[in-house]
């Protein structure tokens, strides 16, 4: 079994632990429903969004030359950068001029697909993730498995534990209210020591040069006001036009991703404080490639709401890190692919195709239409094991002509009927693991039907 | 539109053919009750799909070819599976579109929207008293859009309901997820074993929790592994094709 079917296996073995993942994402799905269907232009939302988003992906050299003219404007030092180690030298560069040790970070997928935290660690700089989920995986030394909630594949008892031993908080003492202000105060020391904080963008307006940030817990805000210098990460993709289409966009990014009417911050960085120094690290990192794949395009228009990720099932009982991409979940099995299609091969099987993905996606990408897209593109380029290429040639020729696939259905029921049970229940027999072969009938619908209607079928049924 | 002159191609998936010759038998029979002329063409085999979902969509064009063979020549091609009914529908378009191609990509039907779209009926006078538990196969719900999927803010239906709805003395149960995904997938089941087991565990035991003693699909494929769980952990679950119970009527 290739990574993500074996990884998911490891996660299943614990069942009672898989249901209650999958139990837990439900519930964010159901709020998801609750709240979307509180909306009724919701279909008409997603399909505006979906079109601004187009739009702008067909102009994003213009829209984003606007923007970096406005942010200039408006006194923020903007950078440009091809690539994850541009992007990280970037950074460790500002932060190496300002003399900076501390940094606190609020969440940003961008910094994690860059390795950024493991590069400036290397450098001697303390950095700290100031959301509450994150910081939990960073005190683990694991990377997030959900892309909203990067620590819902653990449980408040093992929170608990974690937070004894790096925090010292009472022993066996699981309440979240009592575990938060833990965390509370633990980071607001880290706040006021804080050099430079960063963050990652959900949106960057062309019109105003402006980046928005949606958070919960405010660490954004609490970072960027302390600390004199603020870094803003953002993805070529993260632009939209104009400050009147953000309206669009956040009425959808909390009910997809939570199931809440909009985050408890919206908070939008437009300058730099008197005496502060504001930056924008603008990163590509293999986007405008992306980009010129027209038929995987759409995935560009992602704003990281994670919705697809709570309804798929596979993603809710299989576990975040059985993907082993940064962004898990449906979207990450169509995301990863483009940068290396060797390594995350196994990702657009990791689906049952069943649809629900792009159905909640708020910008309506077509995910499972592209995961089976991938399917086709690794095999023809022959990256899917060369066992299952034979075994689908054979598949085509039997399955061409009545002959040769009335012939092996005949042996296959025969087989299935009379060969004892050790030989058709072993470990080849990948279905047999959790499941019986169905109940061998005595004859084919066709040859009941040959035998029922004599005469009349004949060469394609012509009577 | 007088149906008596409607010439209908009967296609029975390659996994029912071999498995569920009953599932053929009461499509076939419940046609012809409908007073349809309905022809099987015997060099027909597979959809194609198994091959186009594990990404060997090149090696399935013979396949195709022969479907389009076998079926461009009905008016309407009808089939126990939203599945199939799907991959012909939404995948033929790497063929050369020809006429026979975009003939028979149109005409094909799922059994239950043929009825309630294309017959405009969907009183067949069954009487059923059972406790029944309707599984919402995917690409029937999502795919050929045979009611509203969970997710969509949209006016409510469901072509499946409305023709069980009718039967006599039939209890529909509801679930705690109305249509989440079975975990069959195609090759995903084999594929990706562990998960596509554990998704179809659940799905039974929300079936199981609410009552339900007869499970059914617009897809075999679906009920094969369930049914094929359900038998491995020894559940007093039954799964029946909906053709089977279109089919126990009175017309």
């Amino acid at each position: 079994m290739t990574g993500h079917a074996h990884k998911a296996g490891q996660f299943l073995k614990n069942g009672e632990r898989a249901s209650w993942h999958d139990e837990t994402l439900w519930i964010v799905r159901q709020k998801r429903d609750k709240m979307a269907r509180a909306v009724p232009e919701w279909e008409s939302l997603r399909e505006q969004a979906s079109q601004i988003k187009q739009h702008t992906l067909s102009e994003l050299d213009n829209y984003l030359i606007q923007f970096e003219q406005q942010a200039v404007k408006n006194g923020v030092q903007v950078h440009w950068a091809a690539n994850a180690g541009g992007f990280n030298e970037i950074v460790s560069g500002i932060i190496k001029e300002n003399n900076a040790r501390k940094v606190v970070k609020s969440k940003s997928m961008l910094t994690e697909e860059c390795g950024l935290n493991p590069f400036l660690e290397k450098q001697g700089v303390e950095v700290t993730d100031t959301d509450l989920g994150e910081r939990i995986i960073q005190f683990r030394d694991e990377p997030p498995s959900h892309i909203v909630m990067p620590a819902i594949h653990l449980k408040k008892e093992e929170i608990s534990e974690l937070f004894h031993e790096k925090l010292h908080t009472e022993k066996g003492n699981s309440d979240p209210a009592y575990l938060t202000a833990a965390a509370r105060l633990h980071l607001r020391q880290k706040f006021l020591e804080a050099e430079v904080a960063i963050t990652g963008v959900n949106f960057a307006v062309a019109e105003t040069g402006a980046v928005v940030v949606c958070t919960n817990e405010g660490n954004a805000d609490m970072g960027v006001h302390a600390a004199p210098v603020q870094i803003h990460c953002v993805g070529i993709e993260k632009i939209i036009p104009r400050m009147e289409d953000l309206g669009v966009f956040t009425r959808l990014l909390a009910r997809s991703a939570t199931g809440q009417p909009v985050t408890a911050y919206t908070s939008h960085y437009l300058a730099p404080k008197p005496g502060g120094q504001m930056h924008i690290v603008i990163v590509d990192n293999g986007r405008s490639q992306h980009l010129g794949k027209e038929d995987y395009r759409n995935a560009l228009k992602c704003i990281r709401c994670g919705a697809c990720m709570n309804t798929c099932p596979v993603y809710r009982k299989s576990g975040g890190h059985s993907y082993g991409s940064v962004i898990p979940g449906p979207i990450g099995s169509i995301l990863a692919p483009h940068t290396n299609s060797k390594k995350y091969k196994d990702l657009p099987f990791a689906s049952s195709l069943c649809g629900s993905c792009s159905n909640v996606c708020p910008v309506k990408i077509d995910i499972h239409d592209q995961l089976y897209r991938w399917r086709q593109d690794l095999s023809e380029k022959k990256i899917v094991s060369p066992g299952k290429r034979a075994t689908m040639k054979v598949a085509g020729k039997v399955l061409s002509g009545s002959r040769m696939y009335d012939l092996s259905g005949k042996m296959a029921r025969w087989g299935i009927k009379n060969l004892p049970r050790m030989f058709i229940y072993n470990r080849l027999n990948v279905w047999g693991k959790g499941r019986e072969l169905p109940e061998i009938p005595k004859e084919s619908f066709k040859q009941w039907y040959k035998k029922t209607h004599q005469g009349k079928g004949g060469k394609n049924g012509q009577e | 539109m007088n149906l008596k002159n409607l010439h209908i191609g009967l296609f029975i998936p390659c996994y029912i053919d071999q498995f569920y010759p009953q599932v053929g038998i009461a499509t076939l029979e419940l046609l012809q009750k409908l007073g349809l002329d309905v022809h099987y063409p015997l060099e027909q085999t597979c959809c194609g799909q198994p091959l186009a979902n594990s990404g060997s969509e090149k090696e399935a064009i013979p396949v195709y070819k022969n479907f389009v063979e076998n079926f461009s020549r009905f008016d309407y091609v009808v089939s126990p599976s939203g599945s199939c009914v799907y991959h012909v529908r939404e995948h033929y378009n790497i063929l050369e579109q020809t006429d026979e191609v975009e003939r028979v990509r149109k005409n094909t039907f799922e059994l239950c929207e043929f009825i309630v779209d294309i017959l405009k009926t969907d009183d067949l006078k069954i009487e059923y008293p059972h406790k029944v538990g309707i599984h919402q196969s995917c690409h029937g719900l999502r795919g050929l859009k045979l009611g509203t999927p969970s997710e969509l803010v949209t006016e409510r239906s469901s072509k499946v309901h409305r023709l069980l709805k009718k039967a006599k003395g039939i209890e529909i149960i509801g679930l705690d997820r109305e249509d989440e995904c079975c975990g069959f997938g195609g090759t995903f089941s084999v594929f990706e074993p562990d998960v596509s087991v554990k998704m179809g565990k659940d799905r039974l035991e929300d079936h199981l929790r609410n009552g339900v003693e007869i499970i059914t699909a617009t897809d075999m494929s679906c009920l094969m592994h369930l049914e094929g769980i359900a038998r491995r952990q020894k559940h007093n679950l039954k799964a029946v094709h909906i053709a089977e119970i279109l089919n126990s009527n009175r017309l």
